[in-house]
């Protein structure tokens, strides 16, 4: 069984504590600028949606990579960056479709979420649920309880109209 | 690391800034945030200074742990003399500024003198720049911080700043930071207008070390779960502040119709479950996870379409309650409007009430108000009042000046109306029924205020063991204390502790609703001294802390006794005595305040403060601080 992060934006507060607990887990710093997730905001428009990698099964970053660092960590199922094999050249950001690659100016070098090595603490500190650590097994029913909570909600709606209007 | 970001001294009027270290001494007696604010404010602000002059300083200040790994350390404290009271002005608010100012390298910002024309601060990376801003000038604070993230090319950027309501030196201005987020009290908007200073932005790179990360992550995790396991924070992610109000006015403790009554009834429209089918969901500020900003569009009328954060608590009163309202659009576009001006809700709501009972009474007639029907439950007039305040149009223009500068432009008895302590209104409360509740307002030392020192678990009922354990730590009390929030015995100690508490939340930077504020097993004296080990490597214990908000609490008290503060500024307004609470519970109707009684309770606190009969600390406590020789001048 492998674990994946799941991200519901819907739940999302924008707090942001994934980016400072992520930053503290992997540099000892809180700076969420060198953190692996980021949540993404438009403010004034109230929209949020966190970033972060989704552990591709064809991932673009691997596939792209002329030095071939990128390899899946069999244990955790995370991608990972071999550091002695990089060669820094950051064709990994530039192919990644959803922005997850990230690039710490400190290092020097890429950055992306390898799951904590296990123990991802984006979705152990976060509360609401925006950030869920699953089972590769649940994803399938996780999506349809949701999917089926928008249609009860739905359907609720629709009754309570129709007696309503009598 | 955290101990090594900056002060800056940034004299707007010669555009010179200067940046020096903050040594660990001042750390140590003052920690940061409200404390130091408090020792600079004394020592840089000149004795009798005009609080919209050049000689009054705007200070802006992070927490010894904003942005750290203690959970809900979002806050930014501002301070000045306040252009509202001419006393202390003080006031923080979360959102995402702090930590930002932190990343950018500074913790306290001393801001002299005036521009002289519009102008706003870029912070980055340890840099200042003092930036033109009149392209911003005019403009609201939504716009702003979107003008200036357009203008510096980042959507990262955290921009605090003042809306038309500071720019037109409304006495109760705010400044405001994200949608809701606001330094709403003491009229710290106001003064950075005086300054003509419209925002100041951050964006920062910097590492905030962290002294023990992997236990600074699970003692984090330990608070978080301490603070959202309580019943009261479940409800706050939920609704928001906006619960409250389910039990102040079912029980009758709030205000209404300014000071008319202390239930309304027929307000289903305002309960906080009619407002929550409006919401969107709720947001939280940086790191935290009670995450209690409402969120929602507005969905009629000329506002269709905005998104908005909030309302408050507060605002319920402000737009329903106070000035006689039920609609719950009267509050979501008042709550809009004060956000986008940057008006304090609170003062507004409250100006607005006082003017509608003058309105009643006849000292305020048409003719004062260009027709405006001032009349209470008139949502119209409320909105438009809103606008004249903050446009200064009208009787707003009166209105804008604050409640005893209006009383007096008003005259006749209107000054007898007003719910106010030292110039600054009270929150749709009654604390009629609740002497420690009037206590707290009658001596808090921004004037009337429930966030210096309410103790707001006083209306638990607690078991009397219970309130022991709460309020006989760090430094311990064998005098009275009892479960009744009847009750005047015991109660000046429990006003006193709690000013402990918020002064030391404040010099943390961690928002009130991480203490034992509205739960009674939120964190308090005993977590905190781990939190700041963990994090910064400090080392304090209970007592400490404790001696620390004194510190800074005395200092408060001395800037405001130097700038005019007298005993008989330490008091309720007339009407707590004089009228009785007629609706609610048995147990609160027909409720004043004891004259004698309470005369006895205000003499009780400065007693247990060691201040003398007239408010004044005494040289043996004044030693016993270290503060005999302030000024000393040592930032």
């Amino acid at each position: 069984m492998s674990k994946i992060l799941v991200i519901d934006p819907e739940k999302c507060t924008g707090c942001r504590l994934c980016e400072q607990v992520c930053s503290v887990k992997h540099e000892r710093v809180v700076n969420p600028y060198r953190a692996r997730i980021k949540v993404v905001k438009w403010e004034m428009e109230g929209k949020i949606l966190p970033v972060v990698c989704q552990q591709c099964e064809d991932a673009p970053c691997a596939a792209a990579c002329p030095g071939h660092a990128i390899a899946r960590n069999p244990e955790t199922g995370a991608l990972e960056v071999n550091y002695t094999l990089c060669i820094g050249c950051r064709t990994c950001m530039n192919v990644c479709p959803f922005g997850a690659m990230g690039f710490d100016w400190v290092e020097n070098r890429v950055i992306k979420c390898d799951l904590c090595g296990g123990d991802p603490q984006c979705a152990r500190f976060c509360e609401t649920g925006a950030i869920l650590y699953v089972d590769k097994s649940e994803l399938s029913s996780l999506k349809q309880k949701k999917g089926a909570e928008s249609l009860m909600d739905l359907m609720t709606k629709v009754t309570a109209a129709i007696t309503q209007a009598g | 690391m955290a101990l090594s970001r900056k002060i800056a001294y940034i004299d707007l009027t010669n555009r010179r800034v200067r940046t020096a270290p903050i040594p660990l001494e001042m750390r140590r007696r003052y920690l940061g945030g409200r404390g130091l604010d408090m020792y600079l404010l004394y020592n840089h602000v000149k004795p009798g200074a005009d609080p919209l002059g050049p000689d009054n300083v705007a200070l802006v200040s992070a927490g010894l742990l904003t942005g750290t790994l203690a959970s809900a350390s979002a806050r930014v404290h501002i301070a000045g003399k306040s252009p509202l009271t001419g006393l202390v002005g003080s006031a923080n608010m979360g959102g995402f500024f702090g930590p930002e100012m932190r990343l950018a390298g500074f913790d306290h910002l001393v801001i002299t003198g005036k521009a002289d024309g519009p102008v706003y601060l870029w912070i980055h990376d340890g840099e200042i720049e003092i930036r033109d801003a009149s392209h911003l000038w005019g403009h609201d604070a939504h716009q702003t911080q979107t003008l200036v993230r357009d203008e510096l090319g980042d959507d990262d950027i955290q921009v605090m700043t003042i809306g038309v309501a500071g720019e037109n030196l409304v006495r109760f201005a705010c400044v405001m930071t994200s949608l809701k987020n606001a330094a709403g009290r003491t009229g710290m908007g106001a003064l950075f207008g005086s300054k003509n200073l419209k925002a100041i932005a951050a964006r920062g790179r910097m590492d905030i070390k962290i002294a023990f990360p992997e236990e600074a992550l699970d003692y984090n995790k330990e608070i978080i779960t301490q603070v959202t396991s309580a019943k009261v924070s479940k409800t706050m992610q939920k609704l928001g502040t906006l619960f409250i109000w389910g039990t102040t006015n079912s029980t009758g403790l709030v205000r209404v119709r300014n000071f008319q009554s202390n239930q309304i009834p027929h307000a289903d429209d305002i309960e906080p479950e009619s407002i929550e089918e409006e919401m969107i969901g709720t947001a939280g500020c940086f790191g935290c996870q009670v995450h209690c900003r409402g969120r929602y569009f507005i969905k009629k009328g000329p506002y269709t379409g905005a998104y908005v954060e909030g309302p408050e608590y507060t605002s319920l009163g402000a737009f329903g309650a106070e000035v006689g309202c039920t609609t719950k659009q009267t509050v979501l576009v008042g709550n809009h409007l004060v956000n986008t001006y940057g008006l304090d809700t609170l003062e507004t709501g409250s100006m607005i009430a006082w003017a509608m009972e003058l309105f009643e009474k006849g000292i305020l007639t048409t003719k004062d108000t260009d027709g405006l029907d001032l009349r209470f439950g008139n949502d119209e007039a409320v909105i438009e009042a809103v606008h004249q305040i903050a446009q200064r149009r009208g009787i707003g223009d009166i209105l804008a000046e604050g409640p005893l500068k209006a009383a007096e432009k008003i005259g006749k008895d209107a000054i007898k109306y007003l719910i106010h302590v030292k110039g600054m209104s009270n929150l749709h409360s009654d604390e009629r029924p609740t002497p420690a509740l009037a206590l707290n307002i009658a001596t808090a030392s921004r004037g009337s205020d429930h966030l210096r020192s309410r103790p707001a678990i006083d209306l638990y009922h607690l078991p009397e063991k219970v309130l022991r354990k709460i309020f006989g730590n760090p430094v311990p009390y064998d005098g009275p204390l009892t479960s009744d929030y009847r009750d005047y015995e015991g109660k000046p100690w429990e006003v006193l502790w709690q000013e402990m508490c918020y002064e030391t939340v404040d010099c943390l930077g961690i928002c009130k609703y991480h203490t034992v504020f509205l739960g009674p097993n939120m964190p308090n004296f005993s977590e905190w001294p781990k939190l700041i080990y963990l994090n910064t490597g400090l080392e304090f214990t209970p007592k400490d802390l404790w001696d620390i908000a004194d510190r800074a609490y005395t200092m408060e008290r001395l800037f405001n006794l130097r700038e005019g503060l007298t005993k008989e500024m330490d008091w309720l307004p007339d009407r707590y005595f004089d009228e009785k609470t007629d609706r609610g519970l048995p147990v609160v109707r027909g409720k004043s305040i004891d004259r004698d009684k309470f005369r006895k309770m205000v003499d009780e606190y400065y007693k247990l403060h060691e201040w003398d009969e007239n408010g004044q600390p005494t040289e043996k406590k004044l030693k016993a601080l270290g503060l005999e020789n302030e000024p000393t001048h040592k930032l």
